[in-house]
């Protein structure tokens, strides 16, 4: 099933890429198909979940899981398993490019056959990392997603678009070697231990600890991961490579790779090496708030729109950073919610940034001013998004950064003081960006046209998506509960009985 | 195998056994070979039937391989040890010629000149080159070593006509440098013999505590040591010995730089594994040292230096130091402690990795290159004595301007080049990953954190250079007339296409499933180990 949802993407990728001799529509369709079929197989498990049919397949919180050899040398199998937590994100993942596609629609105009298989390989590379439990599958899937971005950017860019996709591909490859160093040295641990190399999530579970050099091994995953989500210092590839990107690209980039970090953090980082959450936490509580702090600092400086938003994602990531190292329940909550939350608004603001860009051909925001007249539908859908994205009650990035406060409050009241006064800087951005663009003065005569219909509806599924999350979060929690309480039993088994033993 | 090898020092069995004769039916048929093609241009000049005796005579080499499979090890001479490590490597070599063959020819085809002695020497250096990765004798190691060089410094220079300057520069520069590395190599080689008494790859350590001096104070087989591997880090390009590869690179016809890329690199390679692990290298700290530097100096230097290149042959220059410096990271991982089949795999695996990449780009510059330069030729033909030779400058075809675009005007071209490109970059489903993932499994292993790291660190650099090539393939081409001029104006032939799509497929299929190739490598390194 869930090898199917990887080869049912690529195969559409590599239709999409031939269909392009037949009319330039027709890769576009394809895509369309291809993510709807797709999106078609997950829905009714999120049924079948909420009858509690699938809860228990494994005698625990996985709902499918599936395994076949792959490399018996090396221990590495082709291991894909999805629990609640994974379906989410799944679903976040499809919907998102649902709307990257209809994002691209009028504005890609050049070799679309090439550009819909980028997009479908990396949402393929996508459900890939959200899916494998293979630490080298992981690895793979992880690197897959970052090629077709490469070009995604490099092709479709904006003007500094070389420069922006190859910032991009180094900082995120470099630093994944030094994941995969990690991950052989784990596998090699196994080796030394049981006499074979195994690169399988349930047998290395909590095994990092019991090394030597178990703090430089997690360090490696932390890099990678933090590179990715992206955090204070290693967050420099961001701004660049959203700006320049194309919206397709700047969607997925901020609504859906920036998770795979998070979910890297939480799937793997954690479990892995318990024993980092006690000595590690308030380093990476440290590099959350600053993150919160620096991203709004930054987002409010900016003057290019997409900027602003790239910089207020770091912004929101620091939240997640803080979430995962508080780590109980209402932390881990808020995290995946605030995952779920920011893709889908972070994607929207980007669609509007885009679709402002397409409309007149800038992104810079003095030149805009007073656009809430000409474009009220705009204007108007622009203000929910940037309430969104400070976090109003009743939208779901409230109850996302609100669980992570509750939670991270236990674990560090400090750092949850500041990040709660780092909310502020984010009313300061949201709504400056809303000033600039939409009120003051209309700066040009340009005009701008309106949303049409197509983005009216993309638009309206994310405004939903926020409204059921914010207003009733419950169905969410409950999926997640069974995932995260399994996740927690875990840390706490291998981490309690073994501390003294090693070391 | 150790034992056995210090037992065949003394000459006491002269004369082979008729296995060990049999198991030498490869070298023997290239030889044949050789003495065919030899007797064909003497009474009948004629390059195709030159072109198809050499593809059946390595076919038949390769084909003989299988026969040998079950009976081995063989000692063929106090020289020559075939066992499946050889044999794989043989087999590497053979069918990276045959795989070359069809891409020379259709190089070549476009000069009216002879074209019958590129194939005799082609079948010599290959002959040279097998001797060389069954050869565990310094006697054989020499011969294998020269009959590889030699016919490839003639290869460099061809075909000899005024109108080709650069391929003369480089032969020349070849011949000098390559003759100095053989002197030093032979010196460092005597040094050894007059130290140990004997030219067999024999264990170092424990042969010198049967004469009994401590090796610290032996400067002789120190300095031999150093010599030898000055010698081989010429042959290897490696860091510092590398000044040669980007001018020859890039003065010699590109089959010929393949054929230096791919074959000749390999079989040292391969020998230097060899040479390394009979005679236990890694009980020498010095040599340790100073594979070390070189490794780590080889990485980052041509990692950087390739950066600044702008011609594609040069780029692939700087590209291959720097691979095998990474494969020195595997080699270095050998130690006392740790069994050497992971090595062995590794290595093995490493350059099977770069032996398909770095075949799949220099085929795609050949076919580019002969499909360039056809169109430009023909008036070039016609006024053979007015035109102006630096102006129909081959490096225009390898300037990485010329590529351009390629992806909207050669899909298949391009998808292949980029294919071979993130292989030899290492990213993921291509077979580079797996033999990056195999060094980084052997470095893990013995803990080699330095030399990881500046794994990590010329891997993030090459990065660069492989991407920015990929993304220029990309690039939107403005001038139309450039897209018109490379149209193919000769026919896009069978064989190279099917070499290059074949090449492309080896590339992703050994990287999504590689389990068979590591499975046949682990029956060797079991061999070796």
């Amino acid at each position: 099933m869930l090898t199917l949802l990887i080869v049912l993407l690529l195969a559409g990728a590599v239709i999409a890429w031939l269909v392009q001799r037949l009319s330039t529509n027709a890769p576009r369709q394809v895509a369309l198909a291809t993510l709807s079929i797709a999106l078609l197989l997950l829905l009714p498990l999120l049924f079948n979940l909420n009858n509690g049919v699938l809860i228990a397949v494994q005698g625990d919180s996985w709902l499918l899981l599936e395994r076949h050899p792959w490399i018996p040398r090396f221990g590495i199998s082709w291991l894909l398993g999805m629990d609640g937590m994974s379906l989410l994100l799944l679903l976040l993942t499809l919907i998102l490019g649902l709307v990257a596609i209809a994002a691209s629609w009028t504005e890609i105009n050049q070799r679309q056959g090439f550009f819909y298989f980028n997009l479908l390989a990396c949402l393929a590379g996508v459900v890939g990392v959200f899916t494998a439990l293979d630490l080298f599958l992981f690895f793979v899937f992880w690197e897959v997603m970052l090629i077709p971005v490469y070009f995604l950017i490099g092709i479709w860019g904006h003007e500094n678009r070389h420069y922006a996709a190859l910032k991009f591909v180094i900082f995120t490859q470099t630093s994944s070697l030094l994941m995969l160093i990690s991950i052989v040295g784990l596998a090699l641990l196994h080796q030394q231990q049981n006499g074979s190399y195994s690169f399988d999530y349930f047998e290395l579970l909590g095994s990092g600890s019991h090394s030597p050099y178990g703090f430089w091994l997690m360090l490696g995953f932390f890099i990678a991961f933090v590179v990715k989500l992206p955090a204070f210092p290693l967050h420099t590839w961001l701004a660049d490579a959203h700006t320049q990107a194309p919206t397709a690209g700047s969607i997925i980039l901020a609504g859906v790779l920036l998770k795979t970090g998070a979910y890297g953090l939480i799937r793997f980082l954690i479990p892995l090496f318990p024993d980092s959450l006690h000595s590690f936490a308030p380093v990476g509580m440290t590099i959350g708030v600053i993150g919160i702090f620096y991203g709004a600092l930054l987002a409010f400086a900016q003057y290019d729109l997409k900027r602003l938003v790239a910089y207020s994602s770091i912004s929101h990531m620091g939240f997640i950073l803080l979430g995962v190292y508080a780590w109980n329940e209402l932390a881990l909550q808020g995290a995946v919610m605030q995952m779920l939350t920011h893709g889908f608004s972070s994607a929207a603001l980007f669609m509007l940034a885009g679709a402002v860009q397409q409309r007149i051909h800038s992104r810079d925001m003095r030149q805009m001013g007073g656009l809430w007249s000409q474009a009220p539908r705009m204007a108007a859908i622009a203000l929910f998004f940037a309430m969104a994205s400070l976090g109003i009650p009743g939208l779901g990035n409230f109850i996302a950064e609100f669980l992570i406060l509750i939670g991270s409050f236990q674990a560090s009241v400090p750092a949850t003081v500041l990040a709660t006064l780092g909310l502020v800087g984010a009313a300061i951005y949201a709504l400056i960006m809303i000033q600039r663009v939409f009120h003051g003065q209309q700066q040009s005569s340009h005009h701008l046209v309106d949303f049409d219909r197509r983005e009216q509806v993309t638009m309206a599924v994310m405004m939903l998506a926020l409204l059921l999350l914010g207003l009733y979060p419950q169905p969410t929690l409950d999926i997640l509960r069974p995932v995260l309480d399994q996740l927690q039993a875990l840390v706490q088994a291998s981490s309690t009985p073994l501390v003294g033993v090693i070391l | 195998m150790n034992s056995s090898a210090l037992t065949t020092t003394l000459p006491t069995d002269p004369a082979i056994g008729a296995d060990g004769l049999f198991s030498l039916l490869p070298l023997l048929l290239v030889s044949a070979l050789v003495v065919v093609q030899l007797l064909q241009i003497s009474f009948r000049r004629d390059a195709l039937l030159c072109y198809r005796l050499t593809l059946f005579g390595l076919s038949a080499a390769f084909a003989s391989l299988f026969i040998l499979l079950d009976s081995l090890p063989q000692q063929a001479t106090p020289l020559l040890l075939i066992d499946h490590y050889a044999l794989f490597f043989m087999g590497l070599i053979l069918a990276c010629g045959i795989l070359l063959l069809p891409l020379c020819h259709h190089y070549w085809q476009r000069h009216q000149l002879p074209l019958d002695e590129f194939y005799l020497l082609y079948g010599l250096s290959i002959l040279g080159a097998l001797v060389l990765v069954c050869s565990q004798h310094f006697a054989s190691f020499v011969l294998g070593l020269e009959l590889l060089s030699l016919p490839l410094v003639a290869m460099i220079g061809y075909p000899f006509s005024p109108r080709y300057a650069p391929p003369l520069e480089a032969a020349i520069k070849y011949l000098l440098l390559s003759g100095v590395a053989s002197a030093t190599l032979l010196f460092g080689v005597a040094l050894i013999y007059a130290d140990l008494g004997t030219l067999s790859f024999v264990p170092l350590i424990q042969t010198l505590s049967q004469t009994g001096a401590p090796l610290l104070q032996d400067p002789l087989l120190l300095t031999g040591i150093m010599l030898v591997l000055a010698g081989v880090g010429f042959k290897l390009s490696l860091v510092p010995f590398h000044l040669w590869t980007p001018d020859v690179y890039q003065g010699a016809p590109t089959p010929v730089t393949a054929l230096l890329a791919t074959i000749s690199k390999a079989a040292i390679a391969a020998l230097l594994l060899r040479w390394y692990l009979t005679s236990e290298g890694y009980e020498v700290p010095q040599l340790v040292w100073a594979l070390t530097l070189i490794a780590v100096t080889s990485m980052l230097v041509g990692n950087l230096l390739a950066l600044l290149q702008q011609n594609i042959k040069r780029l692939m220059a700087y590209s291959s130091i720097a691979h095998f410096g990474y494969l020195l990271v595997a080699l270095l991982a050998l130690s006392q402690s740790s069994a050497p089949g992971l090595t062995v795999e590794a290595v093995s695996y490493y350059l099977v990795a770069y032996l398909v990449s770095t075949l799949a780009v220099f085929a795609v510059i050949m076919q580019l290159a002969s499909e360039s330069n056809a169109s430009d030729a023909h008036p070039d033909d016609n006024h053979p004595n007015d035109s102006h030779p630096n102006e129909s400058h081959p490096d225009d075809y390898h300037r990485l301007d010329h590529y351009r675009g390629l992806f909207w005007r050669r899909p298949l071209l391009a998808l292949t080049l980029t294919l071979a490109l993130l292989s030899l970059a290492g990213i993921p489903l291509t077979v580079g990953f797996i033999g990056k993932f195999y060094l980084f499994a052997t470095a893990v292993a013995e803990g080699l954190w330095l030399l990881l790291l500046t794994l990590v660190l010329a891997s993030g650099i090459g990065l660069f250079y492989y991407l920015r090539l990929v993304l220029l393939l990309t690039f939107r081409v403005e001038k139309e007339d450039h897209i018109s001029n490379v149209s193919p104006t000769q026919p896009w032939h069978s064989s190279s296409r099917l070499t290059l799509i074949s090449l492309a497929l080896l590339t992703l299929l050994l990287g999504i499933l590689p389990t068979p190739l590591i499975e046949l490598i682990q029956a060797l390194a079991t061999s070796v180990g």
